[in-house]
C-alpha cells in the first residue's frame, strides 16, 4: 500500500518536474543579466536579476508590431469562431437532429488531418484568394483550429444547464429567445467566457500556420521563431521571447482550469 | 373560468406512442390528477396542455379559447416542474417576479403580489436569498409561488413532491390542497403515487399506454376499478384477484372460486345481465375479506404465510389452493405462520372481471 503510494508520488514528482522545471528555468533566465547568461560554468540561481534581458526584447524590432497582430488575430478568432460554434453547440446540447452524431464526430474529424500536410494547399489557397500574408488569413486557419475546442465545450456548457429552466421561462411568458438571453445565456457565461479564453491561448500559441501564411504580418510566435531559427537571435532574446510567449498562456489557463477539467467529463465543482 | 378540453389528443415519439388517443374535459376549478405509472404518457399530456409538447393531433380549449397552436406564455397556463426548475442565478424575489416582469405588470403591483403570494406560501423570509441557499423543500414552495403569483387560469403540476422526503411529502400534499382551495385555479397535477392521488384529486385520471383507463372520485377508481390494471395499481396493497367461474344453482347464481361458493347478491347478479355460465375473476380489497379462525359457511379456507405488522392493522399473506391473497387484520388477531384460517369475502365488496380482457364486468362508474 505504501510502495503503491510512493510509487504514485514520484510519478507526480517526476511529471511535474518535467513540466515546471523548463518554465522555471526559462523564467530565471529572463531576468538574469545579459553577461551572465553567457558566463560558462553557468550558475543555477543567478543571484543579481534585472528587467533588462526583458526590455531589450520588447525593444527589438518588430516585437511589439507583431504582439498587437497576435492580440488582432486572437480577437477576430474568438470572434469567428463563436459565430460559429456557439449556436452549434446550443444545438448540440438542446436537439436531436438527423444527422447530430456524425455532425459532432466531423468536428472532431478536422483534428484528423496535420496542419503539415495542409500547410501548402492552404498558402497556395490563400495566394488566390488574396488572404496570404493578412491577418484576417491567420485568424481564418487559428479559427479552424479551435472550432472543435469551442464546441466541445460550449456543448459540456449548455448541457449543464437544465432545458426545464427554459421551459420554466416559457411558460411564464418569455419567447423562446428571451428564454435563452434571460435564463440560460446569463448561466452559461463563465462557461462561455473559458472557451473564449481557451481559444485566445490557442491562437496565441499557435507557430505553424502562422509562420507559413505571413511574411510582413507576423505574429509574435512566427516573429520569434523566425528571428531564432532564421537570423539566430541571441540567447537572451530567445530567453525573454519565451517567457513573455509562456506568461499569458500560463495565468489563462490556471484561471479557467476548472472548466477546462469539465470540458473531459470531470466535474469539480 | 377556464374550463379545460382536451380533445382527440395524439402524441409519438418516432414509433413510441406517448399518447394513443386521448379525450377528457376538466371543469373550472377542479383538481384532475393524472395518475400512472412512468411510461404512461401523463407526464407527455401535461407537457401538451403548458405547450411544451407539439401534439401530432387533437386540439386543446382552456376556458372556451383553442390554444392548441399558441405558445406557452400565451395560454394562460403556470406549471409547476418535477425538478423545480427555480432559476439559479436570480433571487428568490426575482424569481417570484419573473412572470410579471415577461407581462409587462408595472413594478408596485409586482411588489405587492410577490409580497401576497410570498406570504401565502410562508416564504416572505427568504426573497432575498438566491436558490442554492434553500433547502429542497422551500425551493419547491418557491417553484410554487412563481406559477401561482400569475395567477393562472390553469395550474399544471408535475409531481412536485416527488423530490422531497416522507415527512414533507406529507405535509406540502396539505399545503397544495390548502392552497387550491385558496387560489381556485383548475389544477391538473400528474403523479405516480397513489395516496398522492387518492388525497389531493377532486378526479383522478388513471393512465396508462397513452390513455386514460378510467377517470372519476377517489372513491369511484378506489372502490369500483375499471379494470385489473386499476385495481392493482391503486391501493396499497392492491387489490386481490382470484380466478373462479360462475354457474347456475336452483335459481340462484353461484360463484365458485379458490374451492369455496358463494352467492352472488342482486347488484352483482344484475351485473353480469344475463350471463349464467363461465370463467371469470374476482376481485377483492384486502379490507374487505374477513378472517375466522374456525370453519364457516361459504368460506375459503386458507394457509397463513407471512404476517406483517404496519402499525393500524396487520398484512396477512394467505395460500388459497394456487391462489396468493393480501388480507388486512386487526393488530390484536393472534395467528400463527402456517395456520389455517378461513376467509370470508364481503360480497357487496366483490369486483367481478371479465377472465380474458380484465375489463370490470358491469356499471362502470
Amino acid at each position: 500500500m505504501t510502495l503503491r503510494r510512493l510509487g504514485i508520488y514520484s510519478a507526480g514528482l517526476v511529471i511535474g518536474a518535467w513540466v515546471a522545471l523548463p518554465l522555471l528555468l526559462i523564467t530565471l533566465a529572463a531576468f538574469t543579466p545579459r553577461d551572465l547568461l553567457y558566463q560558462w560554468p553557468r550558475r543555477l540561481w543567478p543571484e543579481e536579476f534585472t528587467l533588462d534581458t526583458l526590455l531589450f526584447f520588447a525593444r527589438s524590432a518588430g516585437v511589439l508590431r507583431a504582439t498587437w497582430n497576435s492580440v488582432f488575430v486572437a480577437a477576430i478568432t474568438i470572434g469567428l469562431s463563436f459565430l460559429i460554434a456557439a449556436p452549434m453547440g446550443y444545438a448540440l446540447a438542446r436537439y436531436r437532429f438527423r444527422g447530430r452524431d456524425a455532425l459532432q464526430l466531423a468536428i472532431l474529424a478536422t483534428k484528423m488531418f496535420p496542419a503539415t500536410v495542409l500547410s501548402i494547399p492552404l498558402a497556395v489557397a490563400f495566394i488566390r484568394w488574396g488572404l496570404y500574408d493578412t491577418l484576417l488569413g491567420v485568424a481564418i486557419v487559428h479559427t479552424a483550429l479551435s472550432i472543435p475546442f469551442v464546441t466541445v465545450i460550449v456543448v459540456s456548457v449548455f448541457l449543464s444547464i437544465s432545458f426545464e429552466l427554459e421551459e420554466a421561462a416559457m411558460t411564464l411568458g418569455s419567447s423562446r429567445a428571451q428564454a435563452f438571453l434571460r435564463v440560460t445565456l446569463p448561466m452559461a457565461l463563465p462557461g462561455l467566457a473559458a472557451a473564449g479564453i481557451f481559444t485566445f491561448v490557442l491562437s496565441w500559441n499557435e507557430v505553424f500556420a502562422a509562420t507559413i501564411l505571413t511574411l510582413d504580418n507576423r505574429t509574435l510566435p512566427a516573429l520569434i521563431i523566425n528571428s531564432v531559427v532564421a537570423a539566430g537571435a541571441p540567447l537572451h532574446y530567445r530567453f525573454a521571447g519565451g517567457f513573455f510567449m509562456v506568461v499569458p498562456a500560463l495565468v489563462i489557463i490556471f484561471l479557467i482550469r476548472r472548466y477546462l477539467l469539465t470540458l473531459w467529463g470531470v466535474t469539480v465543482r | 373560468m377556464a374550463e379545460i378540453d382536451l380533445q382527440g389528443l395524439r402524441k409519438t415519439y418516432g414509433r413510441v406512442i406517448a399518447i394513443r388517443e386521448l379525450s377528457l374535459q376538466i371543469r373550472d376549478g377542479e383538481f384532475l390528477v393524472l395518475l400512472g405509472p412512468s411510461g404512461c404518457g401523463k407526464t407527455t399530456t401535461l407537457r401538451a396542455i403548458a405547450g411544451l409538447e407539439m401534439l401530432d393531433r387533437g386540439r386543446i380549449v382552456i376556458g372556451g379559447r383553442d390554444v392548441t397552436a399558441l405558445p406557452p406564455g400565451k395560454r394562460g397556463i403556470a406549471m409547476v416542474f418535477q425538478s423545480y426548475a427555480v432559476f439559479p442565478h436570480m433571487r428568490v424575489y426575482d424569481n417570484v417576479v419573473f412572470g410579471l416582469r415577461m407581462r409587462g405588470v408595472p413594478e408596485p403591483e409586482q411588489r405587492r403580489r410577490a409580497a401576497e403570494t410570498a406570504d401565502l406560501l410562508e416564504i416572505a423570509g427568504l426573497l432575498d436569498r438566491y436558490p442554492a441557499q434553500l433547502s429542497g423543500g422551500q425551493r419547491q414552495r418557491v417553484a410554487v409561488a412563481r406559477a401561482i403569483v400569475m395567477r393562472p387560469d390553469v395550474l399544471l403540476m408535475d409531481e412536485p413532491l416527488s423530490n422531497l422526503d416522507a415527512l414533507l411529502r406529507l405535509h406540502m400534499r396539505a399545503e397544495l390542497k390548502r392552497l387550491h382551495r385558496e387560489v381556485g385555479s383548475t389544477t391538473v397535477y400528474v403523479t405516480h403515487d397513489q395516496v398522492e392521488a387518492l388525497s389531493l384529486g377532486d378526479r383522478i385520471a388513471v393512465m396508462k399506454d397513452g390513455e386514460i383507463v378510467q377517470c372519476g372520485t377517489a372513491t369511484a377508481v378506489y372502490d369500483t376499478p375499471a379494470n385489473r390494471f386499476v385495481g392493482s395499481f391503486i391501493g396499497s396493497p392492491p387489490m386481490n384477484f382470484l380466478s373462479g367461474s360462475v354457474r347456475a344453482a336452483g335459481g340462484r347464481l353461484v360463484l365458485a372460486t379458490a374451492g369455496s361458493t358463494v352467492e352472488l347478491p342482486d347488484p352483482l347478479r344484475a351485473s353480469l345481465s344475463g350471463r349464467t355460465e363461465g370463467e371469470i375473476v374476482v376481485g377483492i380489497r384486502p379490507e374487505h375479506i374477513e378472517v375466522a379462525l374456525s370453519p364457516a359457511a361459504d368460506a375459503i379456507t386458507a394457509e397463513t404465510i407471512v404476517l406483517e405488522p404496519v402499525g393500524a392493522h396487520q398484512l396477512m399473506t394467505v395460500r388459497a389452493g394456487r391462489e396468493t391473497l393480501k388480507v388486512t387484520v386487526p393488530t390484536d388477531l393472534l395467528v400463527q405462520p402456517e395456520q389455517r384460517v378461513w376467509l370470508r369475502m364481503n360480497p357487496g365488496r366483490i369486483r367481478l372481471m371479465d377472465a380474458r380482457t380484465g375489463q370490470a364486468i358491469g356499471a362502470a362508474s
